[in-house]
């Protein structure tokens, strides 16, 4: 394969990882501060329907991201809130959740199937686009291209070098503790999955005005929103690593898509199919290799773990300790 | 600063944890306050230090009446409190734990207060990487962390709840150590234990608590003896039995290696004949609780031969080993030995052979209701374990040891409990053991160590460095080899 080959195929991986980086970090920080938000796959569709009727309507992209955001925010917090203020499993919610938004968003997106709508427009940077290999492939793309690939440091950049991002953390942790250092975790924890919820919803968005542009049934990003959760936590709950997944399943996607092109007899549903599957693999090979170091290797520097070990220790980490459990002050007694 | 507590009362529904009690705790001063398990110490310190809300009295710092309605407003007057269970963040950073709520600047002043933490450790004598994670700690050092947090918050009053249960005697003295600086630069200490000799050492004051009532307020010199006979109606007795270990051998390690964790076992051989009372010694992590693990099935041997009688062990797991008659106590009462949510009823049907699919309710209630009144178990059947206190959950798991088991490992049997309870424990074991089984315990506790045991193995750094008879052995020996100096 050519240069400019090679080119492109690394040009369309950094714009098909877009989306669902988007919705990784957003899925990071909710889970993070310590709720499940099971929902994706239901907010990235209905998401996306919102946010291409309203573009459809309005001609608008800006309040189309705007709606799609909207939506994700929505549906975290109801899932928060029932959790956090009344008690409701965040796992049970979650589910019931997802599919309803699913099945309203085909319901009601249905009048607006293959039809048209405002598109975001391509956003070379002046100079840096026209670098060798590096100008077609990273500063060749739109703007949200470039959104996600700043969202990558600036989250990890919230979550480990400020005080807002280290209560996050700690509301995640241990929400007990939080309220006898002053800190008001289910406030916390709200917020954020209210934050995360709507860059999942953003995420929506973008499938449907940039990435898998257009509304139909089954919509293009059909089955992402697992992929995220699944993303977040083989990667630890770190936004770095649930991004390199990101990326991985965007190769998968493509190269899949490649394959289809030269193996014409075989039928193109398998082509669309297997991304998913070779995702769960791929995940499941590097947990496998990585083995128990990662519990082991802070406790003891001094035991010499292979190199694969040591890399893989990188890729996975803990679980906040609260996820999924909500506190409650009464619950003390 | 001065805290003075007048009448304070607490209900929890009808019943009474705290009636009528009224303290002064004195600045450059530490006050113990000590009572049997139940008898509303921590109640009170909970209210001091803005956990719990008081029914009834006053709380007046330095003469002015002020009403603490949470932990971050007690920590704005001055008032800051150590749990027994540290309060923190195990998975993140000793740095994060450190910095965590003390500022409220948008990005981490990292190297600020880095300096800020070596300048405390400098003083007070405690080593800390503010990289290490948390999780890997000892409690001890875990307590000393959470003191200079509340230190660098300005605390002027430091409240510690049993800050030395599950510690070695190195950290203690550390700890000890630097509450005694604190208290000179013109801290209020207030220390709640059930270890008489730590008050005697440490406190200046001292508050007898008995059933939710103040019993006396003391200033030193006080004496044990003194003490006990305020806490308990009558002053519990420690029974002294002789040990005639002569059966045959139950229980052979030949040299036995292992590692889990950050514990590790090493080269380790000894033996349990019939009646012997074995204690195992050594600062945390030196090896005893994976010998117990190992000894219970629960964790695998790298090399080495077990052997149970005559048998050598080569499938061992923990179902087999206890049909066997090996019984395995852990530490941590909730998380490894009771099933919190379950009821003590639930918890009868699950230990009974499982013949029949659905339990014969009137069955299970009339045997729990035994085991209830044989064990001194205050609660019901429809309990559930984790609304039990301390003492209570531990009688209810030694009840749980079948009566022909032949090896008991118990993981610190009496941690937590006053010495009542403690001594009600022991009686038990020794009743209905002694003569059959072999006992292995852990403990962090000298006394009961060298009170119960007729032989004990020292644990340093993952070897046994030292197996005596207990008669050939005393408190400085022990502690000594405890420090790895034999």
């Amino acid at each position: 394969m050519n240069l400019t080959g090679l080119e492109s195929i690394f040009s369309s991986l950094v714009a098909g990882a877009t989306p669902i980086l988007i919705a990784a970090i957003g899925e990071t920080l909710t889970e993070k501060a310590g709720v499940i938000n099971l929902s994706l796959d239901g907010t990235i569709l209905l998401g996306a329907m919102i946010s291409f009727v309203t573009t459809y309507h309005t001609g608008s992209l800006g309040l189309g991201f705007f709606a799609g955001a909207l939506v994700g925010a929505g549906l975290a917090a109801i899932i928060a809130g029932l959790s956090l203020f009344f008690g409701a499993s965040q796992v049970a919610v979650g589910f019931v959740l997802t599919l309803l938004a699913r099945d309203l968003a085909y319901f009601f997106g249905s009048t607006y199937a293959r039809i048209s709508a405002p598109q975001i427009p391509p956003l070379p940077i002046p100079y840096l686009s026209n670098l060798p290999v590096v100008g077609p492939i990273f500063f060749n793309h739109n703007i949200l291209v470039y959104w996600g690939l700043i969202l990558i440091p600036l989250a990890t950049w919230f979550l480990y070098y400020t005080n807002a991002g280290l209560i996050l953390r700690a509301a995640g942790e241990n929400p007990k503790t939080c309220f006898s250092r002053g800190i008001n975790a289910r406030f916390q924890q709200l917020i954020y999955s209210i934050i995360g919820g709507s860059l999942v919803g953003f995420s929506g968005a973008a499938f449907a005005l940039c990435f898998k542009p257009g509304w139909g049934q089954p919509q293009g990003a059909e089955g992402t929103g697992w992929i995220v959760l699944a993303l977040v936590i083989f990667g630890g709950w770190h936004p770095v690593r649930a991004c390199l997944g990101a990326y991985l399943f965007a190769f998968l996607q493509i190269a899949s898509l490649h394959l289809q092109n030269q193996f014409e007899s075989v039928p193109a549903q398998v082509f669309q199919v297997a991304p998913f599957p070779l995702m769960i693999f791929s995940l499941l090979l590097v947990r496998l290799l990585e083995g128990d170091s990662h519990r082991n290797l802070s406790m003891s520097q001094t035991r010499s773990s292979g190199f694969w070990q040591k890399i893989f220790s990188y890729l996975t980490g803990p679980a906040p300790s609260a996820l999924g459990k909500p506190f409650s002050t009464e619950a003390d007694h | 600063m001065q805290i003075e507590l007048r009448n304070i009362c607490k209900n929890f529904g009808s019943t009474s944890a705290n009636s009528d009690i009224s303290i002064i705790f004195k600045a450059a001063a530490i006050h113990g306050i000590v009572g049997e398990n139940g008898a509303g110490k921590s109640t009170l310190v909970k209210i001091i230090s803005g956990y719990t809300a008081k029914s009834g009295g006053d709380i007046l710092i330095d003469q002015t009446p002020v009403d603490l309605e949470n932990p971050s407003q007690a920590l704005q007057l001055g008032i800051g409190m150590l749990f027994q269970d540290p309060m923190d963040f195990p998975q993140l950073s000793v740095f994060d734990n450190y910095i965590l709520g003390l500022h409220r600047a948008f990005l981490l002043r990292r190297d600020f207060f880095r300096k800020q933490l070596t300048a405390w450790c400098k003083k007070l004598g405690f080593t800390f990487y503010p990289d290490d994670r948390l999780a890997t700690l000892s409690i001890a050092e875990r307590h000393q962390l959470e003191l200079i947090r509340l230190l660098s918050l300005g605390v002027q009053v430091l409240i510690l709840d049993e800050p030395t249960t599950g510690t070695s005697t190195v950290q203690k003295d550390i700890l000890f150590f630097a509450l005694q600086q604190l208290a000179e630069s013109g801290k209020t200490i207030i220390l709640v234990s059930h270890k008489l000799k730590d008050v005697e050492s440490l406190c200046t004051h001292v508050s007898v608590l008995r059933k939710g009532r103040l019993v006396c307020n003391m200033q030193r010199p006080f004496s044990q003896k003194q003490l006990l006979e305020h806490m308990f109606e009558e002053s519990p007795s420690t029974p002294r039995f002789s040990y005639s270990p002569s059966g045959s051998t139950i229980l052979e390690f030949k040299q036995v290696w292992g590692s889990k964790g950050r514990n590790r076992l090493i080269n380790c051989s000894m033996c349990a004949c019939q009646g012997d009372i074995i204690g195992l010694a050594g600062i945390q992590n030196s090896g005893q609780e994976l010998f117990l693990r190992i000894a219970a099935g629960l964790a695998k041997a790298d090399s080495g031969q077990i052997r149970l009688y005559d048998r050598r062990l080569h499938h061992f797991s923990y179902p087999y080993l206890k049909r066997q008659g090996v019984a395995f106590v852990p530490s941590a009462r909730l998380e490894e030995g009771l099933i919190s949510g379950l009821t003590i009823a639930e918890h009868t049907a699950l230990v009974q052979s499982p013949t029949r699919f659905i339990p014969s309710q009137p069955e299970i209630y009339s045997k729990t209701q035994g085991r209830l009144a044989t064990f001194d178990i205050r609660g019901f059947p429809d309990t559930s374990v984790e609304m039990l206190s301390g003492g209570n959950q531990q009688r209810l798991l030694f009840s749980f040891i079948p009566l022909n088991s032949i090896v008991l490992l118990l993981e610190n049997p009496t941690r937590g409990l006053d010495p009542a309870s403690a001594a009600y424990i022991w009686n038990h074991l020794l009743n209905a053991y002694q003569t059959n089984a072999c006992i292995i315990f852990s403990s962090w506790d000298l006394d009961e160590l060298l009170t119960y045991s007729n032989r004990l193995l020292v644990f340093f750094d993952g070897h046994i460095i030292k197996d005596v008879p207990t008669s050939q052995i005393d408190m400085v020996q022990l502690s000594r080899a405890m420090a790895g100096i034999t």
